[in-house]
């Protein structure tokens, strides 16, 4: 990742202030020209744009669809039915996106919710659009998925460098591969010596 | 109803309750380290490694409890399979039950685990079982993130001061008599491997023996002694433990039948 210049607080408040709002998410009201009685790929491309504003509850930096949760959008006949995944086995906040997403998406007629585990989440499927939104929140985004994750165990006494999301020094160092959800590890920097998460690749 | 349930005898329901009350068991002894942690970040980890642990476990009960009905038992979910079986119908191996212990003893536990579960769930994501298959999948990446971590502490504490040395060390020969059940073979375990829903833990032995070595190496420690007697949990015979454990885990549904948050 390209080392970003130091945003000053200031700066960092305004872009605060562009972010949607973090909390239970209607459909904007700007799609309401597309309905029920829509017919087509207007219909589904107006519960796209609706689910493109529903933010992840543990990270309401980055929605759904940016997060690739969010695997499939079908028409049913009185309604439609969204196909999401998990991305942690024991990802407690799954029940709440389900709910999030039966919420926002109520205008539509009657909501199906399907889990699909096949295949499995990835964090290769976070957008760019994504990623850089995480950095901007202050979590450093997840590098690829390592190809060499299948080889038995990696005794690391250091661990590899991972960019500040604040200054982009990668004079940093792990202070726990678990944080305060399952998907993040927790980081600080050695140059702006703020504490800072990591998504881990996965 | 507080009445006890009787899960599937179908083999490959009991294949899956093995490791779905593997998963569930060790999930509930790591998180009682919630709130006793030596720091605030292993805290953490350990959270979260209970709760992959746990998700992996709901899976797999949710999975069995479909089968079994499939097979012409009742049906059963995963909260009915996780909170009103009787003792003798849980079929972890007796490892995952014994009391948490020390830190050093969580640790080597983690580390024995996750060496036998990484290999587990990785010929598991070729399951004639499409839905096993597809939890394995997931589960086979957070297990290399239990793997290192419980590694690292391995090693550090392993490669320490004299007293970490010491407690570590009394950790592995704590363990060690129970390692012997986690690659025993049974008419279940042949049924899973020929029916092709998931591996004969037998077959995992050899990775595990490569990872176990290479960090106890780069830890090190030595070895402890092989021993003779095989423990059967995965056929209900639980140590004393296990009765304490289920009061604890299972006494809000026993109090409250379908109690729900």
């Amino acid at each position: 990742m390209s080392a970003a210049p130091l945003p000053d607080f200031h700066d960092h408040l305004a872009w605060l202030k562009t972010l949607a709002p973090v909390g239970p998410v209607g459909p904007r009201p700007e799609a309401g020209d597309a309905g029920p009685s829509d017919l087509g790929c207007g219909r589904l491309s107006a519960a796209w744009e609706v689910l493109s504003q529903v933010l992840d509850p543990e990270v309401p930096a980055v929605s759904l669809v940016e997060l690739g949760i969010v695997r499939d959008l079908v028409e049913t006949a009185d309604g439609l039915e969204v196909v999401l995944t998990p991305t942690y086995s024991g990802c407690p906040a799954t029940e709440a996106i389900e709910q999030n997403v039966r919420d926002a998406l109520a205008r539509f007629g009657t909501i199906t919710v399907t889990m699909r585990r096949a295949p499995a989440w990835t964090t290769d499927w976070i957008t760019d659009a994504g990623r850089e939104k995480l950095r901007r929140y202050g979590i450093a985004p997840p590098g690829a998925v390592d190809a060499g994750q299948g080889v038995p165990i990696r005794i690391v006494r250091r661990h590899a460098a991972i960019a500040c999301p604040r200054c982009g020094s990668a004079h940093t160092e792990q202070v726990s591969a678990f944080g305060s959800t399952a998907c993040k590890a927790m980081y600080r920097c050695l140059a702006c010596r703020e504490p800072f998460e990591h998504f881990k690749p996965i | 109803m507080t009445a006890s349930i009787q899960p599937s005898t179908a083999a490959g329901v009991q294949y899956l309750l093995r490791l779905g009350d593997a998963c569930l068991v060790l999930s509930h002894r790591i998180s009682e380290w919630i709130g006793h942690a030596p720091i605030l970040e292993e805290e953490l980890a350990l959270g979260n490694i209970a709760l992959d642990l746990l998700g992996q476990s709901r899976a797999l009960l949710t999975r069995a409890g479909q089968l079994g009905a499939g097979a012409g038992g009742n049906a059963f979910d995963e909260d009915q399979l996780a909170y009103l079986r009787e003792e003798r119908h849980y079929l972890n191996p007796v490892m995952m039950e014994l009391p948490r212990g020390d830190f050093a003893f969580t640790q080597v536990r983690n580390l024995v685990a996750a060496c036998w579960l990484l290999p587990m769930w990785t010929r598991l994501q070729a399951s004639t079982d499409a839905e096993v298959a597809a939890i394995a999948a997931k589960a086979v990446k957070e297990v290399r993130y239990h793997q290192q971590h419980a590694a690292e502490w391995v090693v550090r504490l392993g490669d320490g001061t004299e007293e970490s040395t010491r407690r570590m060390q009394d950790a592995l020969r704590q363990i060690w008599p129970y390692v012997n059940e986690l690659f025993a073979a049974d008419a279940i375990d042949a049924a899973a491997e020929a029916s092709g829903l998931g591996p004969a833990w037998s077959s995992l032995k050899p990775d595990w023996d490569a990872a176990i070595d290479e960090v106890l190496a780069e830890a090190r420690l030595t070895r402890p002694q092989h021993t003779p007697h095989v423990y059967e949990g995965v056929r209900g015979v639980h140590s004393e433990h296990m009765g304490h454990l289920l009061t604890t885990m299972q006494s809000l549904q026993r109090s409250y039948p379908g109690g729900v948050w």
